[in-house]
Protein backbone atom coordinates (compact mmCIF):
# COMPACT_ATOMS: atom_id res chain seq x y z
CA UNK A 1 0.00 0.00 0.00
CA UNK A 2 1.93 2.67 -1.01
CA UNK A 3 1.63 6.09 0.53
CA UNK A 4 0.34 9.75 -1.16
CA UNK A 5 -0.63 12.78 0.02
CA UNK A 6 -3.55 15.06 0.64
CA UNK A 7 -2.45 18.42 -0.57
CA UNK A 8 -5.10 20.35 1.24
CA UNK A 9 -4.40 19.26 4.68
CA UNK A 10 -0.22 19.30 4.41
CA UNK A 11 1.36 22.48 5.39
CA UNK A 12 4.66 21.36 3.82
CA UNK A 13 6.20 21.06 7.48
CA UNK A 14 8.93 18.38 5.85
CA UNK A 15 8.63 15.50 8.95
CA UNK A 16 7.69 13.10 6.38
CA UNK A 17 10.78 14.28 3.81
CA UNK A 18 13.04 13.80 6.53
CA UNK A 19 11.55 10.16 7.87
CA UNK A 20 11.33 8.75 4.41
CA UNK A 21 13.83 5.77 4.44
CA UNK A 22 13.37 4.99 0.77
CA UNK A 23 13.85 9.21 0.12
CA UNK A 24 11.10 9.55 -2.02
CA UNK A 25 8.86 12.07 0.27
CA UNK A 26 9.47 14.98 -1.25
CA UNK A 27 8.12 18.57 -1.44
CA UNK A 28 6.41 19.65 -4.93
CA UNK A 29 8.53 22.62 -6.11
CA UNK A 30 5.56 24.31 -7.69
CA UNK A 31 3.32 23.92 -4.62
CA UNK A 32 5.00 23.24 -1.81
CA UNK A 33 3.66 20.60 -0.56
CA UNK A 34 4.83 16.75 0.23
CA UNK A 35 4.27 14.00 -2.21
CA UNK A 36 5.71 10.42 -3.12
CA UNK A 37 8.38 11.16 -6.06
CA UNK A 38 7.96 7.22 -6.77
CA UNK A 39 5.38 5.10 -5.04
CA UNK A 40 6.39 1.66 -6.68
CA UNK A 41 9.50 2.56 -4.63
CA UNK A 42 7.73 2.71 -1.44
CA UNK A 43 8.84 0.10 1.17
CA UNK A 44 5.27 0.19 2.63
CA UNK A 45 6.74 1.20 6.30
CA UNK A 46 4.12 3.80 6.51
CA UNK A 47 6.51 6.25 8.55
CA UNK A 48 5.50 9.48 6.51
CA UNK A 49 1.96 8.43 7.63
CA UNK A 50 2.28 8.06 10.90
CA UNK A 51 4.66 10.76 11.37
CA UNK A 52 2.63 13.83 9.59
CA UNK A 53 0.99 15.93 12.57
CA UNK A 54 -1.87 16.67 10.25
CA UNK A 55 -2.86 13.65 8.89
CA UNK A 56 -2.23 14.52 5.25
CA UNK A 57 -0.78 11.10 4.46
CA UNK A 58 -2.33 7.89 3.74
CA UNK A 59 -1.98 4.70 2.11
CA UNK A 60 -3.79 3.24 -1.28
CA UNK A 61 -4.78 -0.29 -0.07
CA UNK A 62 -4.00 -3.18 -2.66
CA UNK A 63 -7.64 -4.04 -5.00
CA UNK A 64 -7.77 -7.39 -3.43
CA UNK A 65 -8.40 -6.17 -0.05
CA UNK A 66 -9.92 -2.84 -0.67
CA UNK A 67 -11.57 -1.59 -3.83
CA UNK A 68 -11.19 1.34 -5.15
CA UNK A 69 -13.00 4.16 -3.47
CA UNK A 70 -12.03 2.53 -0.16
CA UNK A 71 -10.39 5.43 2.60
CA UNK A 72 -7.66 3.99 4.64
CA UNK A 73 -7.11 6.66 7.22
CA UNK A 74 -4.42 6.29 10.21
CA UNK A 75 -4.29 8.48 13.86
CA UNK A 76 -1.27 8.69 15.67
CA UNK A 77 -0.86 9.64 19.08
CA UNK A 78 2.02 9.69 20.53
CA UNK A 79 1.22 11.01 24.47
CA UNK A 80 -1.31 7.39 24.71
CA UNK A 81 1.21 5.67 22.54
CA UNK A 82 -0.88 4.11 20.23
CA UNK A 83 -1.84 3.96 16.54
CA UNK A 84 -5.31 3.81 15.42
CA UNK A 85 -6.26 2.89 11.79
CA UNK A 86 -9.53 2.95 9.88
CA UNK A 87 -10.31 0.63 6.71
CA UNK A 88 -13.33 1.83 5.03
CA UNK A 89 -15.05 0.02 1.98
CA UNK A 90 -16.50 2.19 -0.99
CA UNK A 91 -19.67 0.75 -0.21
CA UNK A 92 -19.33 2.85 3.71
CA UNK A 93 -20.88 -0.27 5.31
CA UNK A 94 -17.56 -2.24 5.53
CA UNK A 95 -15.99 -0.25 8.11
CA UNK A 96 -13.04 -1.50 10.50
CA UNK A 97 -11.18 0.24 13.16
CA UNK A 98 -7.82 -0.98 14.70
CA UNK A 99 -6.16 0.03 17.81
CA UNK A 100 -2.47 -1.01 18.51
CA UNK A 101 0.06 -0.15 21.36
CA UNK A 102 3.52 1.63 19.41
CA UNK A 103 5.07 1.58 22.92
CA UNK A 104 3.88 0.01 26.17
CA UNK A 105 6.85 1.63 27.63
CA UNK A 106 7.58 5.81 27.42
CA UNK A 107 9.08 7.01 24.62
CA UNK A 108 13.21 7.17 25.71
CA UNK A 109 13.32 5.35 28.81
CA UNK A 110 13.97 1.49 28.97
CA UNK A 111 16.60 2.06 26.01
CA UNK A 112 18.65 -1.11 26.34
CA UNK A 113 22.54 -0.46 26.86
CA UNK A 114 23.66 -2.39 24.56
CA UNK A 115 27.43 -1.13 24.77
CA UNK A 116 26.47 -3.05 28.41
CA UNK A 117 26.40 -6.14 27.01
CA UNK A 118 29.37 -8.33 27.11
CA UNK A 119 30.89 -9.14 23.63
CA UNK A 120 29.68 -11.73 21.24
CA UNK A 121 32.04 -15.09 21.22
CA UNK A 122 33.58 -16.06 18.02
CA UNK A 123 31.41 -19.50 18.46
CA UNK A 124 28.25 -16.81 18.15
CA UNK A 125 29.57 -14.67 15.45
CA UNK A 126 30.20 -17.42 13.59
CA UNK A 127 26.50 -19.31 13.89
CA UNK A 128 23.41 -18.58 11.33
CA UNK A 129 21.74 -17.10 14.38
CA UNK A 130 20.94 -13.21 14.81
CA UNK A 131 21.64 -10.95 17.62
CA UNK A 132 19.65 -12.79 20.42
CA UNK A 133 17.80 -15.64 18.70
CA UNK A 134 16.92 -17.52 19.59
CA UNK A 135 15.30 -15.80 22.47
CA UNK A 136 14.30 -12.59 20.92
CA UNK A 137 11.81 -14.71 18.08
CA UNK A 138 11.18 -17.35 21.29
CA UNK A 139 12.26 -20.25 19.59
CA UNK A 140 14.10 -21.16 23.05
CA UNK A 141 10.00 -21.23 24.34
CA UNK A 142 9.07 -24.70 22.74
CA UNK A 143 9.75 -23.55 19.09
CA UNK A 144 8.59 -20.97 16.78
CA UNK A 145 4.97 -19.78 18.08
CA UNK A 146 2.25 -19.98 15.52
CA UNK A 147 -1.13 -19.51 15.67
CA UNK A 148 -1.81 -23.29 15.79
CA UNK A 149 0.87 -23.77 18.77
CA UNK A 150 -1.08 -21.07 20.48
CA UNK A 151 -4.58 -22.19 20.17
CA UNK A 152 -5.44 -19.40 17.97
CA UNK A 153 -7.28 -19.90 14.78
CA UNK A 154 -7.66 -16.62 11.98
CA UNK A 155 -11.25 -15.38 12.07
CA UNK A 156 -12.81 -12.96 10.08
CA UNK A 157 -12.17 -9.51 11.13
CA UNK A 158 -9.66 -10.27 14.00
CA UNK A 159 -5.87 -9.28 13.45
CA UNK A 160 -3.26 -11.34 15.31
CA UNK B 1 14.09 59.25 10.94
CA UNK B 2 11.53 57.25 12.87
CA UNK B 3 8.94 59.37 13.90
CA UNK B 4 8.24 60.98 10.50
CA UNK B 5 6.06 60.24 7.36
CA UNK B 6 8.26 59.55 4.41
CA UNK B 7 5.16 59.37 2.23
CA UNK B 8 4.32 63.26 2.86
CA UNK B 9 7.56 64.05 3.12
CA UNK B 10 7.24 62.28 -0.99
CA UNK B 11 4.94 64.40 -1.66
CA UNK B 12 6.78 67.13 -2.78
CA UNK B 13 7.83 65.05 -5.52
CA UNK B 14 4.69 62.86 -6.15
CA UNK B 15 1.50 64.15 -5.82
CA UNK B 16 -0.64 62.63 -2.87
CA UNK B 17 -3.33 61.49 -5.58
CA UNK B 18 -0.86 59.36 -7.11
CA UNK B 19 0.60 57.95 -4.03
CA UNK B 20 -3.10 57.07 -3.06
CA UNK B 21 -4.26 55.49 -6.62
CA UNK B 22 -1.45 53.15 -6.27
CA UNK B 23 -3.06 51.63 -2.77
CA UNK B 24 -6.32 51.78 -4.34
CA UNK B 25 -4.57 49.90 -7.66
CA UNK B 26 -3.10 47.29 -5.12
CA UNK B 27 -6.12 46.24 -3.58
CA UNK B 28 -7.99 46.01 -6.73
CA UNK B 29 -4.54 43.73 -7.72
CA UNK B 30 -5.47 41.65 -4.49
CA UNK B 31 -8.79 41.03 -5.16
CA UNK B 32 -8.92 40.36 -8.91
CA UNK B 33 -6.03 38.06 -7.96
CA UNK B 34 -7.45 36.20 -5.19
CA UNK B 35 -10.69 35.53 -7.67
CA UNK B 36 -8.47 34.60 -10.68
CA UNK B 37 -6.58 32.18 -8.26
CA UNK B 38 -9.96 30.72 -6.49
CA UNK B 39 -10.83 30.25 -10.00
CA UNK B 40 -8.13 28.78 -11.57
CA UNK B 41 -7.34 26.48 -9.28
CA UNK B 42 -11.05 25.26 -8.29
CA UNK B 43 -10.09 25.42 -4.47
CA UNK B 44 -13.60 27.04 -3.66
CA UNK B 45 -15.15 24.43 -5.67
CA UNK B 46 -13.20 21.87 -4.30
CA UNK B 47 -13.37 23.17 -0.87
CA UNK B 48 -17.26 22.98 -0.72
CA UNK B 49 -17.51 19.75 -2.87
CA UNK B 50 -15.29 18.15 -0.04
CA UNK B 51 -17.63 20.05 2.60
CA UNK B 52 -20.93 18.28 0.84
CA UNK B 53 -18.90 15.02 0.58
CA UNK B 54 -18.11 15.21 4.47
CA UNK B 55 -21.28 16.20 5.85
CA UNK B 56 -23.18 13.08 4.52
CA UNK B 57 -20.71 10.79 6.87
CA UNK B 58 -21.86 12.74 9.94
CA UNK B 59 -23.43 11.69 12.58
CA UNK B 60 -24.61 14.95 13.96
CA UNK B 61 -25.53 17.96 13.13
CA UNK B 62 -23.55 21.02 14.60
CA UNK B 63 -25.88 23.80 16.18
CA UNK B 64 -25.26 27.65 15.48
CA UNK B 65 -23.79 28.03 18.26
CA UNK B 66 -21.78 25.47 18.43
CA UNK B 67 -20.22 27.05 14.71
CA UNK B 68 -19.79 30.30 16.18
CA UNK B 69 -17.98 28.85 19.19
CA UNK B 70 -15.82 26.97 16.41
CA UNK B 71 -15.27 30.16 14.16
CA UNK B 72 -13.73 32.00 17.40
CA UNK B 73 -11.93 28.97 18.29
CA UNK B 74 -10.73 29.12 14.49
CA UNK B 75 -10.03 32.87 14.87
CA UNK B 76 -8.36 32.46 18.32
CA UNK B 77 -5.79 29.46 17.06
CA UNK B 78 -5.58 29.30 13.86
CA UNK B 79 -6.10 33.23 12.39
CA UNK B 80 -4.25 34.88 15.51
CA UNK B 81 -1.72 32.84 16.63
CA UNK B 82 -1.25 30.28 13.65
CA UNK B 83 -1.81 27.30 15.83
CA UNK B 84 -2.20 25.16 12.83
CA UNK B 85 1.95 25.15 12.84
CA UNK B 86 3.14 22.19 14.40
CA UNK B 87 6.78 23.35 14.69
CA UNK B 88 7.32 26.07 17.09
CA UNK B 89 9.94 27.97 15.33
CA UNK B 90 7.74 27.91 12.29
CA UNK B 91 5.08 29.21 13.93
CA UNK B 92 7.07 32.09 15.45
CA UNK B 93 8.23 33.18 11.79
CA UNK B 94 4.96 33.24 10.69
CA UNK B 95 3.53 35.58 13.71
CA UNK B 96 6.38 37.61 12.91
CA UNK B 97 6.16 37.75 9.50
CA UNK B 98 1.70 37.63 9.58
CA UNK B 99 1.93 40.47 11.75
CA UNK B 100 5.04 42.72 10.08
CA UNK B 101 3.11 42.25 7.33
CA UNK B 102 -0.17 43.20 8.62
CA UNK B 103 0.83 46.85 10.64
CA UNK B 104 3.13 47.66 7.72
CA UNK B 105 1.01 47.95 5.34
CA UNK B 106 -2.36 49.46 7.21
CA UNK B 107 0.42 52.13 8.75
CA UNK B 108 1.34 52.39 4.88
CA UNK B 109 -2.01 52.69 3.57
CA UNK B 110 -2.90 55.31 7.05
CA UNK B 111 -0.36 57.26 5.82
CA UNK B 112 -0.84 57.75 2.54
CA UNK B 113 -4.54 57.89 2.80
CA UNK B 114 -5.01 59.91 6.10
CA UNK B 115 -1.88 61.92 6.18
CA UNK B 116 -0.54 62.54 2.85
CA UNK B 117 1.10 66.22 3.08
CA UNK B 118 3.17 67.93 5.29
CA UNK B 119 0.15 69.86 6.39
CA UNK B 120 -1.53 67.32 8.34
CA UNK B 121 0.68 66.31 10.80
CA UNK B 122 1.32 62.72 10.93
CA UNK B 123 0.92 61.01 14.67
CA UNK B 124 4.80 59.98 15.35
CA UNK B 125 3.09 56.27 16.47
CA UNK B 126 2.19 55.60 12.99
CA UNK B 127 5.78 55.80 11.31
CA UNK B 128 7.26 54.09 14.57
CA UNK B 129 4.49 51.15 13.50
CA UNK B 130 5.80 51.05 9.66
CA UNK B 131 9.17 50.85 10.88
CA UNK B 132 8.67 47.76 13.59
CA UNK B 133 6.48 46.68 10.97
CA UNK B 134 9.27 46.37 8.45
CA UNK B 135 11.50 44.86 10.70
CA UNK B 136 9.11 42.22 12.19
CA UNK B 137 8.31 41.37 8.74
CA UNK B 138 12.20 41.34 7.65
CA UNK B 139 13.21 39.37 10.66
CA UNK B 140 10.75 36.83 10.84
CA UNK B 141 11.02 36.21 6.50
CA UNK B 142 14.50 36.10 7.16
CA UNK B 143 14.97 33.40 9.36
CA UNK B 144 12.08 31.29 7.61
CA UNK B 145 13.95 31.62 3.91
CA UNK B 146 17.04 31.01 5.27
CA UNK B 147 16.67 28.17 7.87
CA UNK B 148 13.02 26.90 8.54
CA UNK B 149 11.84 26.91 4.77
CA UNK B 150 11.43 23.09 3.96
CA UNK B 151 13.33 23.26 0.70
CA UNK B 152 16.67 24.51 3.57
CA UNK B 153 15.56 22.42 6.48
CA UNK B 154 14.19 18.97 5.09
CA UNK B 155 15.43 18.56 1.84
CA UNK B 156 18.86 20.12 2.00
CA UNK B 157 19.07 22.41 -0.53
CA UNK B 158 20.99 25.87 -0.67
CA UNK B 159 19.36 29.19 0.68
CA UNK B 160 19.82 30.87 -2.79
CA UNK B 161 17.95 28.32 -4.75
CA UNK B 162 14.11 29.58 -4.97
CA UNK B 163 10.80 28.55 -7.04
CA UNK B 164 8.12 30.52 -8.56
CA UNK B 165 6.63 29.50 -5.36
CA UNK B 166 8.65 31.34 -3.48
CA UNK B 167 7.49 34.47 -5.28
CA UNK B 168 5.11 35.73 -2.07
CA UNK B 169 7.97 35.26 0.37
CA UNK B 170 10.70 36.78 -1.93
CA UNK B 171 8.60 40.06 -2.75
CA UNK B 172 7.53 40.53 0.95
CA UNK B 173 11.11 40.46 1.50
CA UNK B 174 12.63 43.12 -1.06
CA UNK B 175 9.16 45.09 0.24
CA UNK B 176 10.32 45.31 3.84
CA UNK B 177 13.90 45.42 2.70
CA UNK B 178 14.48 48.36 0.42
CA UNK B 179 11.52 49.87 2.43
CA UNK B 180 13.55 50.05 5.44
CA UNK B 181 16.66 50.86 3.66
CA UNK B 182 14.93 53.61 1.55
CA UNK B 183 14.28 54.78 4.90
CA UNK B 184 17.41 54.43 6.58
CA UNK B 185 19.21 56.69 3.26
CA UNK B 186 16.53 59.46 4.18
CA UNK B 187 13.42 58.72 2.16
CA UNK B 188 13.19 60.79 -0.91
CA UNK B 189 12.60 59.91 -4.24
CA UNK B 190 15.86 57.47 -4.93
CA UNK B 191 16.58 53.94 -5.87
CA UNK B 192 15.52 52.68 -2.94
CA UNK B 193 12.26 53.99 -3.17
CA UNK B 194 12.09 52.59 -6.53
CA UNK B 195 12.69 49.17 -5.78
CA UNK B 196 10.55 49.38 -2.66
CA UNK B 197 7.60 50.59 -5.24
CA UNK B 198 8.67 47.76 -7.60
CA UNK B 199 8.58 44.71 -5.23
CA UNK B 200 5.47 45.74 -3.66
CA UNK B 201 3.68 45.93 -7.23
CA UNK B 202 4.87 42.49 -7.57
CA UNK B 203 3.73 41.33 -3.95
CA UNK B 204 0.21 42.65 -4.61
CA UNK B 205 0.39 42.36 -8.71
CA UNK B 206 1.42 38.30 -8.42
CA UNK B 207 -0.93 37.22 -6.53
CA UNK B 208 -2.36 35.08 -9.02
CA UNK B 209 1.01 33.24 -8.95
CA UNK B 210 2.13 33.62 -5.34
CA UNK B 211 0.80 32.00 -2.28
CA UNK B 212 -0.69 35.49 -1.80
CA UNK B 213 -4.36 34.49 -1.65
CA UNK B 214 -3.23 31.51 1.20
CA UNK B 215 -4.60 33.97 3.92
CA UNK B 216 -7.93 33.97 2.27
CA UNK B 217 -7.95 30.44 2.12
CA UNK B 218 -6.73 28.66 5.46
CA UNK B 219 -9.18 30.33 7.68
CA UNK B 220 -11.97 28.64 5.92
CA UNK B 221 -10.03 25.28 5.42
CA UNK B 222 -9.17 25.40 9.41
CA UNK B 223 -13.11 26.09 10.25
CA UNK B 224 -14.18 22.87 8.23
CA UNK B 225 -11.25 20.67 9.36
CA UNK B 226 -12.99 21.58 12.99
CA UNK B 227 -16.31 21.02 11.28
CA UNK B 228 -15.68 17.69 10.41
CA UNK B 229 -14.76 16.75 14.00
CA UNK B 230 -17.79 18.09 15.68
CA UNK B 231 -19.99 16.53 13.42
CA UNK B 232 -18.45 12.76 13.63
CA UNK B 233 -17.47 12.36 9.89
CA UNK B 234 -13.90 12.97 10.37
CA UNK B 235 -12.99 12.60 7.13
CA UNK B 236 -12.63 9.00 7.60
CA UNK B 237 -10.24 8.98 10.24
CA UNK B 238 -10.08 6.83 13.46
CA UNK B 239 -11.88 7.73 16.27
CA UNK B 240 -9.92 9.88 19.57
CA UNK B 241 -9.84 6.66 22.11
CA UNK B 242 -9.83 6.72 25.50
CA UNK B 243 -7.79 4.14 26.66
CA UNK B 244 -8.98 3.29 29.64
CA UNK B 245 -12.85 2.84 28.75
CA UNK B 246 -13.74 -0.68 29.70
CA UNK B 247 -15.31 -0.71 26.30
CA UNK B 248 -12.47 0.26 24.38
CA UNK B 249 -10.53 -2.71 26.00
CA UNK B 250 -12.87 -4.73 25.77
CA UNK B 251 -13.37 -4.48 21.45
CA UNK B 252 -9.15 -3.98 21.51
CA UNK B 253 -7.73 -6.14 23.94
CA UNK B 254 -4.15 -5.88 23.13
CA UNK B 255 -4.56 -2.28 25.13
CA UNK B 256 -4.70 -3.80 28.36
CA UNK B 257 -2.76 -6.57 27.67
CA UNK B 258 -0.14 -4.69 26.58
CA UNK B 259 -0.12 -1.38 27.87
CA UNK B 260 -2.24 -2.03 31.29
CA UNK B 261 -5.60 -1.07 32.39
CA UNK B 262 -4.42 2.46 32.91
CA UNK B 263 -1.62 3.49 30.19
CA UNK B 264 0.66 6.40 31.35
CA UNK B 265 1.53 9.23 29.18
CA UNK B 266 4.08 8.04 26.79
CA UNK B 267 5.79 11.05 26.44
CA UNK B 268 6.61 12.89 23.08
CA UNK B 269 8.51 10.06 20.62
CA UNK B 270 8.85 12.43 17.32
CA UNK B 271 8.21 14.91 18.71
CA UNK B 272 11.24 15.43 20.99
CA UNK B 273 13.26 16.56 19.19
CA UNK B 274 13.83 17.83 15.85
CA UNK B 275 15.20 15.98 12.65
CA UNK B 276 18.84 16.69 12.65
CA UNK B 277 19.79 15.27 8.90
CA UNK B 278 21.51 18.24 7.06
Amino acid sequence: MPTFVYMTRCDGCGECVDICPSDIMHIDKKLRRAYNIEPNMCWECYSCVKACPHQAIDVRGYADFAPLGHSVRVLRDEEKGTIAWRIKFRNGKKDMELLAPITTKPWGKHIPKLAELPAPSKEMRDSQLLFNEPKYIRMDDGGLHTLQSNGLEIKEGVQY
Amino acid sequence: MFTSNLFSELSASISPSIMQGYIVLMVLLVMGGTILDMMHKKSAQYFFENAKKASKSAKRTVGAGEKASLAASVLVNEVLTSGEFSNPRRRLSHLLTMYGTVIFVVTTAIMILCYPTPATPTPALLPQLWHLGALMLAVGGYWFWLFIRVDVSAEGLPWFRFERADLFILSLLATSTFALIWSFTGGGLTVFFALFVLSSTVLFGGVYWSKFAHMFFKPAAAFQKRIIMADGSRENLPPEYDLTDPEVQRKFPDIPMYMGKNPPNMGLCIKAERAKHY
